[in-house]
This record gives C-alpha cells, structure tokens and sequence, in this order.
C-alpha cells in the first residue's frame, strides 16, 4: 500500500543525543492510537546536515522542515498536519517564500547551494533497512562493474573521474587502486579508514550512519578492481552509532547473498568485518591503521613499501577513506564524465565539510570542489552568531591550518588550500570569530597533537613537545621575540624530519597563525597583551565605574569572592584573588566588566 | 590504589570463550583486550597474562598496546564516568573552562577517579555532536549546550 505522508526523524548522533529516538517512539505512538499507521510511514534516518536546529523531523510530501522538536510536539504535528493539513507553522523554519509560505527543506539557505552525491541518502532513507538502499540504486554499481566492466575498466574509469582520496591527502584514488591491482599476490586485502580523529569532524560519521551500504558497495567493487575478496573496516570505538549500523548493514547483506562466498551470484566472493580502534588519534595514518587492524600498537611503519605493495598482514592493501569510497557508486552508475565535470581543474567532484564553531548553522555540508568560503559561511553556514566579525577558519584539525578573513573568496580545493598554507584535510572546518585567540588556538592543536604522538620518531616526539613549550611561555607573557623564529625554525625541522603523516603536518597550525596573525603573537610578546582576552595570564578583569550601577551581581556570582563594593556604588575586582573565569561578565547586566 | 582482582565464574566463564573464539581471527591482541574491558571494566593484570599465554605472545606486547590506546583502562573506573569532549568545536565554546569547573568540584584530576570511585573525569576527544557544542557526556548521556552553571545540577542528579 502506498502511504499518503512520510515522517522522518533524524537518527544521527546529534539528534540523538536530543532524544530523537523518543521522538520516534511518540510518533509510532500517536500514529497507532489514531489509526493512521498503516496510511503515514515513520523513517529513522541518517544526519540531515542541520545538527543546530536539531532534532529535526520532515514531513512529506510537502518537505515540511520541523526543528528543535520535542516529544511534546509530537501530538500537534499528528493532530494539526498529518490529520487536518494545517502545517505547524511555530517549529518551521523560519525561512519563507515570496509569498509567504514556508520554505520546503530543499529550498532553504543552508540545502540550496549544496550539491549532495556522497551524502545523497543520507536523510532520505532508513539505515538500518538494506531494502529501503536497494530501492534507491543500491548494489546496483556492483552489478555494473562485474557484470559490464573488467577490473582494469573500473579502475580506468575512477582514473578518468579525477577522484582524489578525501582523507586529507589528496592522492589519485585511480592511481591507487592501479598499485593495488598491479601487485601480484595470493591474498589482497580492500581496508576502510573510518578512523575519523581530527576534532571536529563528523563527516565519515555521519555517512556510516546515514547510509553504510554505500560504503561497502564501494568496498565490493573495489575487491573486485583489485582482486580481493575480505575487506576491512576500521572505525572509531568513539562512534557507537556508526558501529552498530556497520553491523546490521554486514549482516544484511550477507543474508541477502550480497557479501559472502558468491556475491549476488555474479561469481566474485567478498567479505566485510570490522575492526573497533581504541582511541588513538595516529592511527588515522593509514600505515598506524594496518598495525592497529592488525591487533597491534597503532605506530606507523616506513614507507616505503607503500600499502599497496605490503599492507595488512603483509599482503597488498588498497585503504580508502569512508568518503572516497561514499563516491564510488555514483562514478560507476552515473560515468566518469558525469564526476569529472563537477569541480574545478584539479579537484573534482564535491566536498563533505563538517561546520563548527562559531556559526549559526553548524552541521553538515557538502559542496561542489571551488566554492568559496564566503559561500560556506556566509549562505550555508548562516554567518556567526550574536554579530560578531569573521576572523578566521580553520581546516584540516591537527594538521591543518588557519584561513584569515582576507583570502574568504579563495574557491576550496586541495591546491588552492595547501597554497594558503592550509589543508583540505578530512573535512572539519572550524569557524572561529574575534573573541578567539590564534596563539591559544594554535597551542590547542598543539597541545593535542604532543599528546597523540605515538612516540616511534624523535622529531616529533620531542621536536613537538618543545615547540609546545615555546607556544606556552608566549600565551604567559613570557616569550621573546627571539622564541618566534626559534619556533619558526623548528617547525620547519619538524615537517621535514618526522616518520608520518602526523609529524609532518604537526606544526602546520602554528606556522598558518604566525603567518596570518604574527601580529598576535607580537601582542602576547611585545606588549604582554592578549588581543581576543582569551589568554588567562595576560588579561585582567576591570569594572567600568561609570557603567557598574552596583546591583551587586557580579558580586554573587563571583566563586572566589574577589568582588567587593557596596550597593548601588561601583565595584570593584581585586586581581590578586580574581581566577579570570569571568562568570562576573556573564552575571553583569549592564556589561560593565571587560578584560 | 590496592587492586585485589576478584571475578566471578560468569565473568571467566565468559572470557574464556571469548578468548576460544579468538583463536582463529587473524590479529586478535586488541580484540582481546577490548572484549575483556568490556567483562571487568578494566584490564587487571591477570587477565593481561591470560591474554598473552592464550597467544603465546610476551607480557611486554599486551601491556605496550594497553598502554598505547587511550580507551584501555589499567585501574578501575568510577561508577559515573564524566567526559568532557574537549573537541575543537567544544573547545572555542569554553569546555576547557567546564573542565576547569569539574576539577575543582570533584578535586581529581582528568583520568583520575574520586575516592568513593563513584566519579572518573575524563577530558574526551570529539564525540561528533559538534552541533551541541560545548557537550560532556556522564556514560552514555549526553549533555549539550553546557554552561559551567550547570555542572552543579548535573552531578547532583547522580549524587543522591
């Protein structure tokens, strides 16, 4: 029977943890109790991208956009639209046509200049149903590669694509299935990085979630193109979502004949299984990854011999990323032409960016290669909340690196990016505004950074830990002029001089602020001063005795009683006991205390 | 700390299949580990020099990748453990500053554990609800949109 109403409710991990699935319940719920179950289908879907206005709920056919839902609202949203058609209009976005009606979710700001192919389903199906995939294309590729493409014209095609790998590196994926397929050998091995770790970033997540199917389609017809027949994927423990839709996709799909001996009778046989990290950031690194798939210390191997050559178990590996592979299907199905023509020169297709930070919309995106930041921020993104002024975003976390306001109209690919000094990265992009401070910033990745590394080679197991050290005495107000170029210069060693992937990029977000915000540092250093008042032993707390009415707030809410005046007279903040926490700002009505 | 390790015939009864099983999959030293916190909450030493007689592998092994990943747990855990997710998108939200706020309530330090063991604070990479920001989670609830005002509410719910 068909249904005249679909209801979906986002599952992804943002909206969970708003309690999206007692939503789900409540709807189930009402729907039963007036009768209208069999006639309105309810879906848990994977991430919508709009995480800030969750948990979000759309109604269709008309695409109705609800947000901030709570199971309180579940009742009006039956009684008022689904029984009698009248939209509720109170948790609609608040985008509306010309003609005053609201926006469907497909027209509004944030989805308008999106372009969705890795994230298509996301949103859109029931992860955890194999059949609701298979009725959007899905295992189709895999049908079309084995049974009307030879391993080599499958490759050839993910050449032709221009797909570069969406880890961070940005190497020809074509090219790497190439090796892969070139090494001679009994066993191969086809592995998923899912190790997402840069902080910020949910991209892989939110796929796994959304839309695991699609990850081991890809993962099937890349065993095919090389020669395998066991894949596995590695994925975050931190991620328990994404762990248990892997698991119940495998497991459908095996009972569907699709993974295992003989995959959908097409005579090539393929297996999944997967492997839990446990919480090592170095292991993203595809060589740490191996070792840590492989049971072991996640500590990264020499290379060469490149993956592709010696991988897991000693046996030629092709590792993709989670979103390289989320492209794969849609290369197959819809030809190399059709990817290649999305993008600019040298970046084809689209990019997943995971918004955060101090932005309206944080969430999830995706857009074409050569859209400029401005366009994130500014039409997508929402700008930055309480109008505060853009001053920087940062990419590619821990190895990444600081875009400054002046180059906002740069087109985002991998070139232009390394260019400014900057890294595509997985996909975390971290908005930040004049209240953040770039040497704090830079100390935070940093300090991260010391703490991840595995400790195998000296330069950045030591060379980071100095370099942290440095970046500390200048947020005291204790550096020198002559600390600047020290750590300038030992960044340099660092990159030149580390193991892997972690090492080499470490320093990168202390040489992007010294490049963009030197004047900054020059600040902490020169006058002891902490522009943004981020830094707490550089910034003291005064009250403005004109502004401060003496209603004793502050006073209050002050937790080490550093605060005395009398009431309805100025106050006043003794710097002696104050512990710079600032809650004396949030308590002042009258915002009399600045720092 | 004085750890007397103690388990109970279900829990042997069911690491000792566990390991069984294991025997067969290729590169099975995390799965092991990982299996047995999920059995006694942490990784006593016994339990390690079980894991490395079943593999015949040395004590060394077992300990180094114990001690490498950060979600391996040589001690005990408190009854609540409270991650605050010092993430990027948390972190310019000021969860370092509820971090700094749980130290001085609870008096321990990030990886330690009260000494009632009802409490371990943990500082937490990116748990992916960025949206949420600053988050913290107290086991598996998760708490968004957290002001250092709110700790006092959200450890007393677990302190009656």
């Amino acid at each position: 029977m068909l249904e005249r109403a679909h209801i979906l409710v986002c599952g992804g991990t943002g909206c969970t943890s708003g309690n999206s699935h007692k939503i789900a319940e409540e709807f189930e719920r009402k729907l039963k109790e007036k009768g209208l179950d069999k006639e309105v289908k309810l879906i848990m879907t994977g991430c919508f991208g709009l995480c800030a206005r969750g948990p979000i709920v759309v109604v269709y056919p008309e695409g109705a956009f609800y947000q901030h839902v709570k199971v309180e609202d579940v009742a009006e949203i039956v009684d008022e639209h689904i029984m009698k058609g009248r939209l509720v209009d109170r948790l609609l976005n608040a985008e509306k046509e010309e003609d005053g009606s609201y926006k469907a979710i497909n027209d509004t700001d944030f989805y308008k200049s999106q372009k969705r192919v890795v994230l298509r389903n996301c949103g859109i199906i029931n992860p955890e149903n194999i059949d609701e995939y298979l009725a959007y294309d899905g295992y189709l590729a895999y049908q079309k590669a084995v049974t009307e493409m030879t391993p080599q014209g499958v490759i050839d095609t993910i050449k032709k694509s221009g797909l570069r790998g969406r880890g961070g590196g940005g190497f020809s994926t074509g090219m790497k299935w190439q090796f892969a397929h070139d090494s001679v050998s009994d066993k191969k091995y086809v592995v998923c990085n899912a190790d997402e770790g840069d902080p910020g970033a949910f991209m892989d997540r939110s796929l796994l979630e959304g839309d695991p199917h699609a990850v081991i389609e890809a993962m099937m017809i890349a065993g095919y193109a090389i020669g395998a027949d066991q894949g596995y994927i590695y994925v975050r423990a931190e991620y328990p979502i994404a762990v248990k839709r892997l698991e119940i996709a495998i497991d459908q799909a095996r009972e569907y004949g699709i993974l295992g001996k003989n995959a959908m009778g097409l005579g090539h046989g393929f297996d999944i299984e997967l492997r839990l990290g446990a919480g090592a950031f170095v292991c993203g690194e595809e060589t740490a990854l191996l070792q840590s798939t492989e049971g072991k210390r996640g500590e990264p191997r020499q290379r060469p011999p490149f993956p592709a050559v010696k991988g897991l178990f000693g046996k030629p590996t092709l590792i993709n990323n989670v979103e390289t592979y989320g492209n794969i299907t849609q290369i197959i199905l819809n030809g190399a032409e059709w990817f290649a023509s999305m993008g600019t020169e040298k970046s084809k297709g689209t990019k997943v960016f995971a918004l955060g930070g101090k932005i309206n919309n944080t969430g999830l995106v995706e857009i074409p290669m050569g859209t400029t930041l401005r366009t994130i921020i500014e039409d997508i993104g929402g700008g930055i909340p309480h109008g505060k002024k853009f001053k920087a975003a940062q990419t590619g976390g821990p190895s990444g690196g600081c875009i400054p306001a002046s180059l906002i109209d740069t087109p985002i690919d991998y070139d232009n990016l390394i260019a400014i000094g900057s890294m595509m990265g997985s996909g975390g992009l971290i908005v930040m505004d004049e209240d953040n401070c770039m040497v704090d910033i830079a100390k935070f990745f940093l300090e991260f950074t010391v703490d991840e590394s595995c400790g195998k080679c000296t330069p950045c197991r030591i060379g980071n830990k100095r370099l942290y050290e440095m970046l500390d005495k200048v947020t005291k107000g204790e550096g020198t002029m002559e600390d600047l170029d020290k750590m300038e210069q030992l960044c340099h060693y660092i990159k030149e001089n580390s193991l892997c992937g972690l090492g080499q990029t470490a320093p990168n977000p202390v040489l992007s602020t010294l490049r963009y915000f030197r004047d900054e540092y020059v600040a902490h250093v020169k006058d002891k001063r902490c522009p943004a008042g981020v830094c707490k032993a550089l910034v003291s707390f005064k009250v403005d005795a004109e502004k401060c009415i003496g209603c004793g707030l502050c006073k209050r809410g002050c937790p080490v009683n550093a605060i005395t005046g009398e009431i309805k007279k100025p106050h006043y903040i003794d710097p002696a006991k104050c512990i710079k926490c600032g809650a004396c700002i949030d308590h002042c009505p009258k915002k009399a205390i600045s720092k | 700390m004085s750890n007397q390790f103690v388990e109970t015939p279900r829990q042997k009864a069911e690491f000792d299949a566990a390991l069984e099983e294991l025997k067969t999959v290729p590169g099975p030293l995390m799965k092991a580990l990982q299996k047995a916190q999920d059995i006694y909450g942490y990784l006593p030493e016994e339990v390690q020099i079980r894991i490395a007689e079943t593999f015949d592998v040395p004590l060394e092994e077992i300990y180094g990748i114990a001690t490498f990943y950060s979600q391996f747990n040589l001690n005990p855990r408190g009854q609540y453990k409270i991650g605050i997710c010092l993430g990027t998108a948390c972190y310019v939200k000021g969860s370092g500053d509820i971090l700094e706020k749980f130290k001085t309530k609870l008096g321990i330090l990030p990886g330690e554990t009260t000494a009632d063991r009802k409490f371990t604070l943990e500082a937490t990479r990116c748990i992916g609800c960025c949206g949420l920001a600053p988050v913290l989670t107290v086991n598996d609830e998760v708490y968004g949109k957290v002001t250092p005002d709110d700790i006092d509410r959200i450890l007393s719910k677990y302190n009656g």
